[in-house]
C-alpha cells in the first residue's frame, strides 16, 4: 500500500475542463471518496490514477514514485469499473485469475488457487467459480469483479461507483464488507460514488469536486459540518440543505446573501410561521415540506408526528451557515 | 396495430414447416442435381427426359482427374489388362489414362488463394478494425469511406489497369498476385465489418486488462480477440465465399501455375466432347471446402450475422 498524492492536475477534453489544477494527498491506508455530479471530474481523477488517461498537466505520484509516462500495468493499481467489469468469454474463476498471470505478475499456480479461494470465500462467491462469467446475476458480477481487484494486492484500489448498478440490499452488504476489507488490510483506496450513505460510512476522507476542481477535502464529518460552500454543502446531508436569501430571518451578518439550513439547524415550535404543504412518513423519520414566506423548506420532524398538511410550525434557524453571493461560506 | 405473442397453432406450424422445406427443396434441388449428375454416365447424363433414377458410376470423376485418349487395339494390346479400378473404368468407355488430369493442382490452387487471401484479409482486416474502432485516427471517417468507395466499384472494372498493372510486376499468373489481389477486394469488406464488431465490444474489458497487468498488444490478444471470434468468424465466411468463387479475374490473370478451379472447370467440357459428369464431378468437389468452412463456422456465423440486433 502506497500514498497517493495528485499536484496541479489539469486534463481537458476538447473545449471540456475535466480537471483544472487538483491537488490532493491521498494518505497511505486511507478510504478516499470523490463525491460531485456527473461530469464532475470524478472518474477521469481515477483514470489519471491509473494510467488509463494521461493529465495535460500535473503530476501524480504513487508511493513517492512518479508516474509520468508509466503504462497501466506499470503502477500497480487496480480497478473496480462500473459496470462492464468481467470478461465475458471466461469463467469466474478465470476472470479472479486473471491479474495474477498476467506477464507482470506470474503468480505460481499454488499462490493462484489460495487467493482466488480466499477471495471467493470472503466474497460469498466460491460456489460459483466455474460459472461462466455471463451466467452471474448483476450483483453476483459486480462482486467477482471487486474480487478481481482483491486478489492482487496492488499500490491503490481505484472505484467507480462499484456498487451503482446493485439493488439496496446488496449494497448495504457490499459496503459493510468492503469497508471492514479495507479497514483489516489497511488497503489505500480511492472510491467514486453518488451515494453519501457510502461517502459518510466508508470515508476516512471526502473529496468534493465541482467542475473538475476540488472544492474540499476532509473527513466526512468535517465537510458536513462545515462545508466551505452551498455547493460542499449539498453534497452530503439527506434530505439537502436548504438554502434561502440570507434575510429572510433577519440576523443575518453582513455579507451573506445565502442562509444554508440543514434539518437540525432549524428549530422546531419556536420563531416564525411556516405552513406544512406535505407530510412524507419515510417509517424511521418523517419530512416536513414547508412553505415560508414563498420559500420551500424541506425538514425532518418526529416519526410519529401529528402535524398534517395546513398546519402551522414555528420554525427558527440554529447556529446556520451562511454564503455570500458566490457561495462561499462566511466563517 | 397488436402482435401475437402466443404459441402459433399447428395448423400454422405445418403451413410453415411445408412452405420452408418446399423452399428448402426448390434452392437445394440444382444443388443436388449436380451433385446427381457427377455419378452418372455420359449417356445418362444428357438422357430425355432426365432420369432421376440411374446407376451410379464414378466415371466422372475418373474422367475429371485423368486425361485420356481415345484407345486403339494397339494401345490396349501394349498396355495389358487394366491394373486397377479407374483404369477399369476408362477402358470400360473404350479410352485409355495417359496420365492425371490438372484438375488437382487447379483445385489445390483455390484452396491456397481462397484460403490464404481469407487469412490475410482477416489479419489486416482486424487490425486496421481495431485501429479504426480504439484509436483517434487522423481523417477516420474519410478514410473510412475511401474504404468502403472502393467497394462501391465492380473490381472487373478496373481489371485491365490491373492486368497492367500485375503485368509490369510479375505478379501475372501467381499465387500471390491472385491473394494480393482477393486480400485487395475483401479488406473493405472486412474492415467494415470487423469495424463493427469491435465497436461493440466494451472498451472497458481492454482497460480492466491493461489495469490487470497486460500489454495493449496482450490485452486485444487476450480479451478483444475472443469477443471478436464471431464477428471474425462471420467475415472469413464472406471474404472465402468470394475469393473461392471469383470467377472473372481468375479468367484474366490466371492461366497455368496458379489458375483456380473456376476459369478450370468448364475446359473440361471441350477435352473430350461434352463431358457433364466429369464437370458435375468438379463442381460439386469445388462445394465442399466452402460448405465444410461454413459448417464449422455456423455456430458463429448465425450469431455474426444477427450480432448488434440484441443487447446481450
Amino acid at each position: 500500500m502506497a500514498e497517493v498524492t495528485l499536484t496541479g492536475l489539469t486534463k481537458t477534453f476538447g473545449a471540456n475542463v475535466a480537471l483544472n489544477d487538483v491537488t490532493m494527498t491521498i494518505p497511505d491506508g486511507s478510504f478516499v471518496v470523490l463525491l460531485g455530479p456527473t461530469g464532475a471530474g470524478k472518474t477521469t481523477t481515477l483514470r489519471m490514477v491509473s494510467g488509463l488517461d494521461s493529465p495535460d498537466g500535473g503530476r501524480v505520484t504513487i508511493g513517492g514514485r512518479d508516474m509520468a509516462g508509466l503504462a497501466p500495468a506499470q503502477r500497480n493499481v487496480a480497478m473496480v469499473f462500473q459496470q462492464y467489469s468481467l470478461y465475458p468469454h471466461l469463467t469466474v474463476r478465470q476472470n479472479l485469475e486473471f491479474p495474477l498471470k498476467s506477464p507482470i505478475l506470474r503468480t505460481p499456480k499454488a499462490e493462484i488457487d489460495r487467493k482466488v479461494g480466499q477471495v471467493a470465500e470472503v466474497l460469498q462467491i466460491s460456489h460459483k467459480l466455474d460459472n461462466k462469467a455471463t451466467a452471474l446475476s448483476g450483483g453476483e458480477m459486480q462482486r467477482v469483479s471487486i474480487g478481481r481487484a482483491l486478489v492482487r494486492d496492488p499500490s491503490v484500489y481505484l472505484m467507480d461507483e462499484p456498487l451503482s448498478s446493485l439493488d439496496a440490499k446488496l449494497r448495504a452488504d457490499l459496503r459493510v464488507e468492503l469497508k471492514s476489507i479495507q479497514a483489516d488490510s489497511g488497503a489505500t483506496l480511492l472510491y467514486v460514488t453518488h451515494d453519501q450513505i457510502e461517502a459518510m460510512t466508508m470515508a476516512t476522507h471526502v473529496g468534493v469536486l465541482d467542475k473538475g476542481k476540488l472544492v474540499q477535502f476532509g473527513p466526512p464529518r468535517e465537510i458536513y459540518e462545515a462545508p466551505v460552500s452551498i455547493y460542499a454543502a449539498s453534497r452530503l446531508g439527506q434530505p439537502r440543505i436548504n438554502v434561502l436569501p440570507a434575510d429572510v430571518f433577519g440576523g443575518a451578518p453582513a455579507g451573506a446573501s445565502s442562509i444554508g439550513l440543514r434539518p437540525e439547524q432549524i428549530v422546531q415550535g419556536e420563531g416564525e410561521e411556516s405552513r406544512v404543504q406535505r407530510v412524507e412518513r419515510l417509517g424511521d423519520q418523517t419530512r416536513l415540506h414547508l412553505a415560508f414566506k414563498s420559500h420551500d423548506i424541506v425538514t425532518v420532524t418526529d416519526a410519529h408526528t401529528p402535524l398534517k398538511s395546513g398546519d402551522i410550525v414555528r420554525i427558527r434557524p440554529d447556529k446556520p451557515f451562511y454564503f455570500d453571493a458566490s457561495g462561499a461560506r462566511l466563517a | 396495430m397488436s402482435f401475437s405473442v402466443t404459441e402459433p397453432t399447428n395448423r400454422i406450424k405445418w403451413v410453415a414447416g411445408i412452405l420452408v422445406v418446399g423452399y428448402a427443396l426448390v434452392t437445394i434441388a440444382p444443388l443436388l442435381w449436380i451433385v446427381a449428375t457427377g455419378f452418372k454416365s455420359g449417356p445418362d447424363s444428357i438422357a430425355y427426359p432426365p432420369k432421376v433414377l440411374f446407376e451410379p458410376t464414378l466415371e466422372g470423376y475418373v474422367n475429371l482427374f485423368t486425361d485420356r485418349t481415345r484407345a486403339t487395339q494397339d494401345m490396349l494390346d501394349a498396355a495389358g489388362a487394366p491394373r486397377n479400378w479407374y483404369e477399369q473404368i476408362a477402358r470400360d468407355q473404350g479410352t485409355v489414362i495417359t496420365g492425371a488430369s490438372r484438375y488437382g493442382e487447379r483445385f489445390l490452387n483455390s484452396v491456397i488463394i481462397g484460403f490464404g487471401s481469407t487469412a490475410l484479409c482477416m489479419i489486416l482486416g482486424t487490425a486496421a478494425a481495431y485501429a479504426f474502432s480504439r484509436f483517434r485516427v487522423p481523417l477516420k471517417d474519410d478514410l473510412l469511406f475511401f474504404i468502403l468507395s472502393t467497394r462501391m466499384m465492380p473490381p472487373i472494372a478496373v481489371a485491365i489497369p490491373i492486368f497492367l498493372m500485375f503485368r509490369n510486376l510479375g505478379l501475372n499468373d501467381t499465387h500471390l498476385g491472385m491473394i494480393l489481389l482477393y486480400t485487395a477486394v475483401n479488406l473493405s469488406l472486412s474492415v467494415w465489418l470487423l469495424k463493427g464488431f469491435i465497436d461493440e465490444i466494451p472498451v472497458e474489458y481492454e482497460e480492466a486488462a491493461l489495469i490487470d497487468g497486460y500489454t495493449r498488444f496482450q490485452a486485444f490478444y487476450k480479451v478483444v480477440l475472443p469477443q471478436a471470434a464471431t464477428g471474425i468468424a462471420s467475415t472469413a465466411i464472406f471474404c472465402l465465399i468470394f475469393a473461392w468463387n471469383e470467377y472473372a479475374f481468375a479468367v484474366l490473370l490466371t492461366s497455368g501455375t496458379a489458375q483456380t478451379a473456376p476459369p478450370f472447370i468448364p475446359t473440361i467440357i471441350g477435352t473430350s466432347g461434352k463431358d457433364w459428369p466429369a464437370v458435375a464431378a468438379g463442381a460439386t468437389i469445388f462445394l465442399v471446402p466452402v460448405m465444410v468452412f461454413t459448417i464449422l463456422l455456423r455456430k458463429h456465423l448465425l450469431r455474426g450475422i444477427t450480432f448488434g440486433a440484441v443487447r446481450k
